[in-house]
């Protein structure tokens, strides 16, 4: 194995607090590199009274100039049947790397946000969302 | 049946000290929803609603403000709701997105407004009976929940009063707009009732009952609720 | 054609920030619903969106199930000049969306 890949995979395993480097999912964006809490900061409210939409706000602390800023924000849930949740993409033209949506959650969870900054670092949070259930069901 | 006349007796006329809105009772996530016509979904029904208003409607229709306070109302010895006005013209099918944005709309024009429905008092007997009347094989009255109860817990969610004030809204365990006569069969189908036909003489005369119930409520069209 | 709202300030100043807030009606279909009958609702979500100002992409995302139905975005742009905001998506069914909005600038 050549040092550089060696060096490498060193690297994959510096753990995010978040989530795992060798998630799949988030190495199909990472491709190993080093994910490293920081930078970025995702805002859900802790306790969600329905699974069906729930409101998130992630903020990237980057200046947002051509030379430094945010290539794109990797939302992914840990419990969803369907992990990956969203990928938004800013790029230089960019002024504020804040971006807000609302997202749908099977079941109370931890949701992983990564940013993928210019310089191809990556930053993670991460929040805990506690999902309420109906008190009765609906049939539609 | 003489506990439900007691149950009637004591009950009739203003059976709730103050109505409050489901608003009041919402967690702070549809609160927010529903105070920000930029990110409330039941705007996208109101802005269908206002599109399909000039198209079909405007020609003899000029301003709906002020209209959805007083449905339903008592047409020729009919209960008669929104929808089935709407309808007159185009027979929309119940819960499709047609009627629910040109009744949305139509509620929207009113939005702030009190609810003022004024029907002949015998028309409210047979809604007022079904209201206090258990049903289900949980064996519950709407009563029981709604007039009781409100504001104490049921799992997780506080128990509202059941105002309809805020209807067609945008409920986020359907994802999507619906009217109150949907509403009403969801809340049977958590009792494991019948539900009552879309449009049925069993539901608007329940519909006729809860409207007036809330009246001095004012509309909240597109409310967002849970 | 999927309705949508896009919210903007009623004007701003070159060089202002722009807060961009769009809803887009979609029932972003996660393929694990069913329907009255019992059958299963087939997946069908927005899965790409973009938004161009200017001729320049200002904003992109990649979308999946996990957006809530009814998708809400809310984005920065910088105001530059008085043109329109052009939106564009696709869903699971290769069905095509747009809508445009205008941004004032002074």
């Amino acid at each position: 194995m050549k040092r550089r890949e060696f060096i490498g995979t060193l690297t994959a395993l510096a753990v995010s607090p978040h989530i795992s480097t060798t998630d799949p999912l988030v190495y199909s964006f990472t491709k190993g590199r080093a994910v490293q809490a920081g930078r970025i900061k995702l805002e859900i409210p802790p306790l969600a009274e329905n699974g069906h939409s729930v409101a998130m706000t992630v903020t990237v602390d980057s200046p947002m100039t051509p030379s430094e800023h945010v290539r794109a924000v990797h939302l992914i849930a840990e419990k969803n049947p369907v992990r990956d949740m969203a990928v938004f993409y800013l790029g230089a033209h960019c002024p504020r790397a804040e971006v807000s949506s609302r997202i749908r959650l099977n079941g109370s969870q931890q949701v992983v946000a990564i940013a993928e900054l210019s310089d191809g670092s990556f930053w993670s949070d991460a929040a805990y969302v506690e999902v309420r259930e109906a008190a009765c069901t609906d049939g539609g | 049946m003489k506990l439900i006349f007691l149950f009637v007796v004591l009950f009739s006329g203003a059976a709730l000290a103050q109505n409050r809105s489901g608003l009041e009772f919402a967690s702070e996530e549809v609160r927010r929803l529903q105070a920000s016509d930029a990110e409330n979904p039941g705007m996208l029904w109101v802005d269908q609603g206002a599109k399909l208003f000039a198209q079909k409607c405007a020609s003899c229709h000029v301003s709906m403000k002020g209209v959805a306070t007083r449905y339903p109302a008592v047409e020729n010895g009919r209960i008669v709701t929104l929808e089935a006005k709407v309808r007159h013209k185009e027979a929309f099918a119940y819960e499709s997105d047609e009627l629910l944005a040109l009744t949305a709309y139509i509620a929207n024009q009113s939005r702030g407004m009190p609810i003022k429905v004024n029907p002949p008092a015998e028309k409210l007997d047979i809604g007022r009976k079904a209201y206090y009347s258990r049903r289900g094989q949980m064996n519950l009255a709407c009563a029981h929940c709604h007039e009781q109860n409100w504001g104490k817990h049921l799992g997780a969610e506080t128990l509202s009063q059941g105002q309809p004030n805020g209807y067609p809204a945008y409920r986020l365990e359907w994802q999507k707009m619906g009217s109150l006569e949907r509403r009403i069969r969801a809340c049977m189908f958590g009792l494991h009732a019948e539900l009552p036909p879309y449009g049925s003489d069993t539901m608007l005369e329940l519909e006729l009952f809860l409207v007036w119930r809330a009246n001095g409520l004012p509309i909240e069209t597109p409310a967002v609720r849970r | 054609m999927a309705l949508a709202r896009i919210d903007l300030p009623q004007e701003a100043r070159r060089g202002e920030l722009v807060e961009v807030r769009i809803v887009i009606q979609h029932p972003m279909e996660t393929g694990f619903r069913r329907a009255p009958q019992g059958e299963r609702v087939p997946r069908n979500a927005i899965h790409s969106l973009v938004c161009r100002y200017l001729g320049i992409e200002v904003f992109r995302a990649t979308l999946s199930t996990g957006i809530a139905a009814n998708p809400f975005l809310r984005f920065f742009l910088r105001a530059t000049e008085s043109a329109e905001l052009d939106f564009w998506w696709l869903d699971d069914d290769e069905v095509q969306g747009s809508a445009k909005a205008r941004l004032n600038v002074t």
